[in-house]
């Protein structure tokens, strides 16, 4: 993948020497490491001596992506991201939090369909075979709006990811959430990174411990409610959270809510950057959705190289802007460094760039040295062109133009979605049966549909052949003129038999068409269903 | 061969250190949980030998800690839901056959027993369809030899035609020709007679009325309509069980026909019965 690809390659500045970045190829006298600190691929300088910004201090930090082992096997290391503040943290917090109360409070919202049936806005009924979504309610029949709904959010993807990069990824997987606010907990409990780094390290102490715990605890609470929210969009939720609390829900509603419980605890809690790594797919895939005009967090290596620390004072002619504190390392929640180029463990989480700009400001050079940048403005500043944003491209065009044309059809078919919908089963074995009388006989199963919110009756009528004898198993109700007449329950299904017989002398073909239409007494609903009537080939 | 690993230029990785024909090979690390995953699932793969059958021996197996048994599993299942259907088939017991033909709960429950009855004990003569074959009956039709009410259909399942059961059903046709009733010539004319009855375009033999009044009258009618209650078929109809043509219609009067229904009573249990003649009533021609 591209991740491998020395960085300079792939963002067309070759004649940059790629940096190794270890701290000594500053050409400053240095201050010998701390050897006790730091191991000893990762050289790095006291900070005191060489940062005069002072509030800036350089990391000692060793990026944890970085390849350099040889072993076949890697051990995960652990990333200590450190806290940043910027425009994009206050982001991805607002939609942090708004998706988190959006999943806890959703299945709380009520919402009335009347006796006996379900007040909860958004339940997906399996036991009852139907999705609720507020005033939409999907039966077995109609799957096809879920898979339309999965459609469009797939494209909904591709067109983000073409426009922005991995923008899902950074602001709302389930895994960056629930990480980020994992990782909220920790710092609450065990402080920032340098502070957590040296806890680790340090011996067992009751301090320790009892910071750990609260870690562990609150994790755990949190993977308790992630679970216990999760069974409640499938089975009334008040009602299930009582049964929850007094020990007497289903077996089920635990398993779930205890296997949510542990993998929200492993996945937030250790895997974190391993399931964005190894585990998942998507970020395999995205790559084929990004060209050179699609945003991705970039390091501007033509305005950041020559990297070098750098002085109070000190001119800033002929070298880069990174200072080399290592700012946008720390902070990265997936243990890269920024500055090796689009790396395919990077998230598109912007934390590099909030914590780059906070640095830039103070040292007094232009914000976005790390900021969402294309390819093709890489060539364009190389070239000394005017920088261009391209959202509007063929494969966005197309990705857009799909999305309106599915959600058109989605909604076209909800806003017609008819209240009564019936099939006809013809018999195929036997196809047909001679009656004593020589009349022929066929056999139909027939299913009404009643999805409106009131029970109705329906006529039902028969037409293709003259003279058929209309019979329905068990049903004795009929209209003045003798057509057959069913009640059906809101929002049931009825199965009826019938059997249609014919004289032979009306039966013209081997195979007649007939039509079956089932109109609502006293209302609009009506539909037809086409169908045959078999007869020996005489 | 084996060398020293060396940094790939080109991807920036190093390789494992293995060549051949100049061909390195780069190394990648996979995680090192993946592997303490993959060798977790061995010793979990090893533990579940121990707890549950695994290994086959030469007249058994290796069963395992947990003796579980998935034919035992299903055996309890079965019970399960026999136990569960309990109620409704003291319910189908209780009620007589109107009653469960008006009752939708009881009619479904009947039903569906009594499809399942059919198929396994019926359907091997009727046919899956219940259509029938020559010699045996199509139970679609409206045709009855011994009645198509639902208690005239019980009653036919329960003692069986021709069987071993005491009450069975015996429509005994004298074979005219082995029995020296009636010579070849006089079967050819009472043949056309029989044959005239369903198609007005036959005209039956002079004497023929004669013959059928003294032969066959007693039980299939001056008009020849036959009885439910004698088990004698209608002669009128265009259903003929073991064919209505000429060479057909000989064979049946000069050698009889005697076919044969087990009695179920006994063999099925009295719900199984009473499932299957509501089904059978339901095939369309249950009168």
């Amino acid at each position: 993948m591209s991740k491998k690809k020395d960085p300079s390659q792939r963002q067309g500045h070759s004649a940059i020497k790629k940096h190794d970045d270890t701290g000594d190829d500053t050409g400053l006298d240095l201050t010998p490491l701390d050897a006790k600190n730091l191991p000893d691929h990762c050289p790095d300088t006291n900070p005191d001596n060489i940062t005069p910004h002072k509030k800036i201090r350089r990391a000692r930090v060793k990026t944890v992506g970085k390849k350099d082992s040889h072993s076949l096997y890697k051990k995960q290391e652990k990333i200590y991201p450190k806290r940043v503040n910027g425009f994009f943290r206050s982001v991805k917090w607002a939609l942090l939090t708004i998706m988190l109360l959006v999943y806890y409070i959703t299945p709380w919202i009520r919402w009335d369909r009347g006796e006996g049936f379900p007040d909860q806005a958004i339940l997906l009924d399996f036991m009852h075979n139907r999705f609720y979504f507020f005033a939409i309610e999907i039966w077995p029949q109609e799957i096809y709006y879920i898979t339309g709904i999965l459609v469009l959010s797939a494209l909904g993807l591709f067109l983000v990811t073409s426009v922005g990069g991995r923008i899902w990824c950074g602001y709302a997987c389930p895994q960056t959430i629930w990480t980020d606010l994992f990782v909220y907990v920790e710092r609450f409990f065990e402080g920032d990174r340098n502070a957590r780094m040296k806890l680790d390290k340090g011996k067992w102490t009751f301090n320790k411990f009892n910071r750990k715990l609260g870690k562990h605890i609150t994790w755990l609470f949190i993977g308790l409610i992630t679970g216990g929210a999760w069974v409640l969009y499938f089975v009334d939720a008040p009602t299930l959270f009582k049964q929850i609390t007094t020990l007497t829900a289903p077996f089920s509603a635990y398993i779930w809510i205890i296997s949510l419980t542990i993998s929200t605890y492993v996945m937030a809690g250790f895997a974190r950057e391993q399931v964005c790594t190894y585990m998942c797919p998507w970020p395999r895939l995205q790559s084929v959705m990004m060209d050179d005009d699609t945003f991705n967090i970039m390091y501007k290596d033509d305005r950041g190289e020559p990297r070098a620390p750098h002085k109070k004072g000190e001119s800033w002619d002929g070298r880069g802007d990174c200072i080399q504190c290592r700012q946008c390392v720390v902070v990265c929640p997936m243990g890269i460094d920024i500055r090796d180029g689009l790396q395919l463990e990077c998230i598109g989480c912007a934390l590099c760039s909030d914590a780059c700009d906070d640095v830039m400001e103070q040292i007094g050079r232009p914000k976005g040295l790390i900021s969402y940048d294309t390819l093709a403005n890489f060539e364009s500043r190389k070239l000394g062109k005017q920088e261009k944003t391209k959202i509007i491209r063929t494969r966005t065009v197309i990705y857009s133009l799909l999305i309106c044309l599915i959600s058109s059809g989605l909604i076209y078919s909800l806003l017609n979605r008819s209240e009564l919908s019936f099939n006809v089963i013809r018999d195929r074995n036997p196809l047909f049966v001679t009656l004593s009388s020589g009349d022929i006989r066929n056999g139909y199963k027939i299913k009404i549909l009643n999805k409106s919110s009131e029970d109705h009756q329906y006529i039902i009528n028969i037409s293709g052949i003259d003279n058929m004898g209309i019979k329905v198993i068990g049903l004795k109700t009929k209209t003045e003129n003798n057509m057959p007449l069913v009640m059906i329950k809101r929002e049931e299904v009825r199965t009826l038999k019938i059997y249609l017989s014919a004289p032979i002398k009306d039966i013209k073909e081997h195979s007649t068409d007939i039509k079956f239409t089932v109109k609502q007494l006293n209302g609009a609903a009506l539909d037809t269903e086409n169908s045959s009537f078999k007869a020996p080939s005489s | 061969m084996s060398k020293k690993p060396q940094l790939d230029e080109e991807t920036g990785v190093h390789t494992t250190g293995h060549a051949w024909d100049g061909i390195k090979e780069l190394n990648n690390p996979l995680p090192r949980w993946w592997v303490w995953t993959w060798l977790v699932c061995i010793i979990w793969g090893f533990g579940y030998m121990v707890v549950y059958p695994s290994w086959p021996l030469i007249t058994s197996y290796v069963k395992g800690t947990a003796d579980y048994s998935q034919r035992r599993t299903v055996m309890k299942e079965m019970a399960d839901i026999k136990a569960s259907r309990a109620p409704m088939v003291a319910k189908l017991l209780a009620a007589n056959l109107q009653e469960i033909q008006n009752t939708p709960a009881l009619q479904e429950f009947a039903m569906a027993g009594g499809r399942a009855a059919f198929g396994d004990n019926c359907a091997g003569c009727h046919g899956i369809s219940a259509s029938g074959a020559k010699g045996y009956p199509d139970l679609n039709d409206d045709d009855w030899l011994w009645g198509g009410t639902l208690e005239l259909i019980h009653e036919t399942i329960t003692v069986g035609v021709r069987s071993i059961h005491e009450d069975t059903r015996i429509n005994d046709m004298p074979a005219f020709l082995d029995d020296e009733l009636l010579s070849k010539q006089e079967i050819g004319q009472v043949v056309t007679l029989v044959m005239s009855f369903s198609d007005p375009k036959i005209t039956a033999p002079k004497g023929a009325d004669v013959l059928f009044e003294d032969n066959c009258a007693s039980c299939h009618g001056t008009d020849g309509k036959g009885s439910t209650e004698l088990g004698s078929p209608n002669l009128t109809d265009v259903k003929w069980l073991y064919g209505g043509d000429h060479a057909s219609l000989t064979e049946t009067i000069s050698h009889s026909r005697k076919g044969v229904m087990p009695s179920w009573h006994g063999r099925l249990s009295p719900a199984a019965i009473k499932g299957l003649a509501v089904y059978v009533h339901s095939l369309g021609g249950g009168q």
